[in-house]
């Protein structure tokens, strides 16, 4: 696989006169893992969105590979290879934890492919294996409504693993977890990232530090500083908007 | 590696709902025969019982698609009684054609009402409908296509919830309205009436009031089987999500539209089966059946009886009609508000309708 790079580039995004994106432009390599971080209100989940279809950009190029983005709708998006985990954990409370990891795997979108669908062995395994990566496995056949906050986000991490996208966008993952629960999110981003492109937002500067990645800082909506978690630490203007509040 | 997830017990409440239903099944079956018996037998069924439950039956049928499209898909209907409508037009026209030279104006091709209104021709639309096959094609494709445009406007331009309710009300008071006018070539407010046969059958002899019956049982059990089937694969529990989360559903890359248009049209074709089936059996279509009253009816059905589940839809049926006919010769200016009252109720307190208060009974005893 010769993956696809993700470009932004002077992507903007206005609502009702306010700039939750300004100017924006950014590039993930394919296979790269980069961390995004930026205060409150910096634009992180609004930039997912523009990549995602959910929010149409003012202005600027969103591009997938050779792909337009802002040309497509949400489906489109994703069965073009882009996975989305949401920072609110969002998933499907009346269907079991296996059901939700169902409807995540790969696999042909239409009603009729999803009626003539049948759980294949291989299948089966796949999800078993995903149940177990995300630690749910004696929650499979539970409700994902009954689920803890912290399961429900290992869940949707689950079904993005499921989904098995080219590139994954990562809202805020470790919200909520234990430290223990931090590591094993970023040993698992690690081991994705090479074979799949992984941009992560998060609020949790240890966590980022143990990616040890590239790190972008977003600021009102544009990029204010990118290259490794000390560069940027030390870089005046992250600290005095940011880390040194 | 590979981990064992063995596969979740089936529950208590569907297997207990599955053999309630069979035993109804078959007690509804036994009706007809019943009805067949002299007079005076103890286990004589009257004609009333026999025709006003398989109006129910097909009320169920209804019940049944409003469900799926509603408690499934989560596409709340207020206009499903004009699939319903559609289905019985077609159906009428069909009964139209086979009236032949017998109707009071002895016309060879035209129904009675095209000649009081001065027709020559029979309009092309009506071409084709004295073909019992063709009549039975256009019960379910109108109906169908009808579903396809409307869906499909609504769906692309994501309109939902209440938005979507109010716009479905709108399509069958506006197609009320429209069947209302002579000039539309179907019976303007009169509709159709006066049928004499279905498939060389006479009607309103017992032998045709059974096989209607028959009919529409079999009708009943196929869109549940059917329906039962559809819900269980894959493609319910995408519905499902939809449902409850369709913008996650898109990012998971279901085509929501696609998705919710399949169920919608396929609810449609399930109503204009019931519509198909229950005009022969009353002997009449007008356009009073387009009323919105109609489809808000159907809602409640289907809320009072547990939607979501096919079950809940189909009890539903049966029990609300049950009441208001018992209701309508005891109390007649009672029922609009038991009806209401009904809707009040059983949002406030049984928000999984008689069947969430049976799955709930069960539990308490168990414990
Ligand atoms: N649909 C919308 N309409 C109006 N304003 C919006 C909308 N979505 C986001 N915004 C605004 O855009 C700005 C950026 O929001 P965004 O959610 O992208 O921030 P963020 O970096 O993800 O913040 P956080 O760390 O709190 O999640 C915020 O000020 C927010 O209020
Ligand atoms: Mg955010």
């Amino acid at each position: 696989m010769t993956g696809r790079a993700l470009y932004l580039d002077g992507v903007s995004v206005v609502f009702d006169g306010f700039r939750a994106l300004n100017n924006l432009s950014l590039i993930v390599e394919p296979g790269e893992l980069r961390a995004v971080i930026g205060p409150n209100g910096a634009g992180k989940t609004t930039m997912m969105d523009v990549i995602t279809g959910k929010t149409r950009p003012t202005a600027g190029t969103v591009r997938f590979g050779d792909t337009d983005l802002t040309r497509l709708d949400e489906p489109s998006i994703a069965t073009l290879g882009i996975g989305r985990k949401f920072q609110k954990p969002t998933v499907f409370d009346q269907l079991t934890v296996f059901e939700n990891l169902e409807l995540a795997l790969k696999a042909p979108r239409g009603p009729i492919a999803c009626v003539k669908w049948h759980l294949s062995g291989e299948a089966r395994d796949r999800i078993a294996q995903v149940t177990e990566e995300v630690g749910l496995l004696a929650r499979a056949h539970d409700p994902a409504g009954i689920l803890s906050h912290g399961q429900r986000q290992w869940l949707e991490i689950g079904m993005l693993l499921a989904q098995d996208p080219e590139l994954l966008l990562v809202d805020e993952p470790v919200a909520g977890m234990t430290d223990a629960e931090t590591e094993h999110t970023a040993a698992m981003l690690v081991g994705i990232a090479g074979t799949r492109s992984v941009v992560v937002v998060e609020h949790d500067l240890e966590f980022v530090r143990a990616l040890g990645r590239r790190v972008t800082v977003l600021h009102e909506g544009s990029v204010l500083s990118e290259g490794s978690i000390d560069h940027v630490q030390n870089d005046p203007r992250v600290i005095e908007v940011y880390l040194g509040r | 590696m590979s981990v064992a997830l063995s596969a979740p017990p089936p529950s208590r409440l569907r297997l207990g709902l599955r053999a309630g239903l069979g035993v109804a099944v078959l007690l509804l079956a036994a009706l007809p025969t019943l009805n067949a018996l002299p007079a005076d037998h103890a286990l004589h069924v009257s004609d009333f019982i026999v025709s006003v439950t398989g109006k129910w039956i097909c009320y169920a049928i209804l019940a049944l698609s409003l469900d799926l499209a509603w408690g499934y898909a989560g596409i709340l209907s207020l206009g499903h009684g004009a699939f319903f409508a559609l289905g019985g037009y077609a159906m009428g026209m069909h009964l139209m054609r086979l009236i032949g030279p017998r109707g009071a104006y002895g016309h060879p091709v035209l129904p009675d009402f095209m000649v009081f209104l001065g027709y020559t021709d029979l309009p092309w639309f009506w071409q084709g409908f004295q073909y019992f096959p063709y009549a039975m094609l256009m019960v379910l494709l109108v109906p169908g296509a009808l579903a396809l445009v409307v869906g499909f406007l609504a769906f692309r331009s994501r309109i939902t919830g209440v938005y979507l309710s109010i716009l479905t009300q709108a399509m069958t008071y506006a197609l009320m309205l429209a069947f209302f006018r002579n000039d539309m070539g179907f019976g303007g407010n009169n509709g159709f009436t006066d049928f004499k046969e279905l498939l060389g059958m006479p009607l309103g002899t017992p032998a045709a009031r059974a096989m209607l019956f028959y009919a529409s049982l079999v009708a009943l059990v196929g869109s549940f089987l059917i329906c039962a089937a559809l819900t269980r694969t894959k493609y319910g529990r995408v519905l499902t999500a939809i449902r409850d989360a369709e913008s996650r559903a898109r990012f998971l890359g279901y085509d929501t539209t696609q998705h919710k248009l399949f169920a919608f049209v396929l609810s449609a074709m399930l109503a204009g089966l019931a519509g198909a089936l229950y005009v022969p059996q009353v002997g009449i279509i007008n356009p009073g059946e387009f009323s919105p009253g109609n489809s808000i009816e159907a809602v409640i059905w289907v809320a009072v009886g547990g939607r979501g589940t096919l079950a809940g839809a189909v009890l539903g049926a049966f029990s609300v009609n049950a009441l208001k006919t018992w209701l309508t010769s005891a109390a007649p200016d009672l029922w609009l508000f038991v009806l209401g009252g009904l809707f009040v109720a059983v949002t406030l307190f049984l928000p999984r309708g008689l069947i969430g208060l049976f799955d709930r009974l069960r539990r308490r005893r168990a414990s």
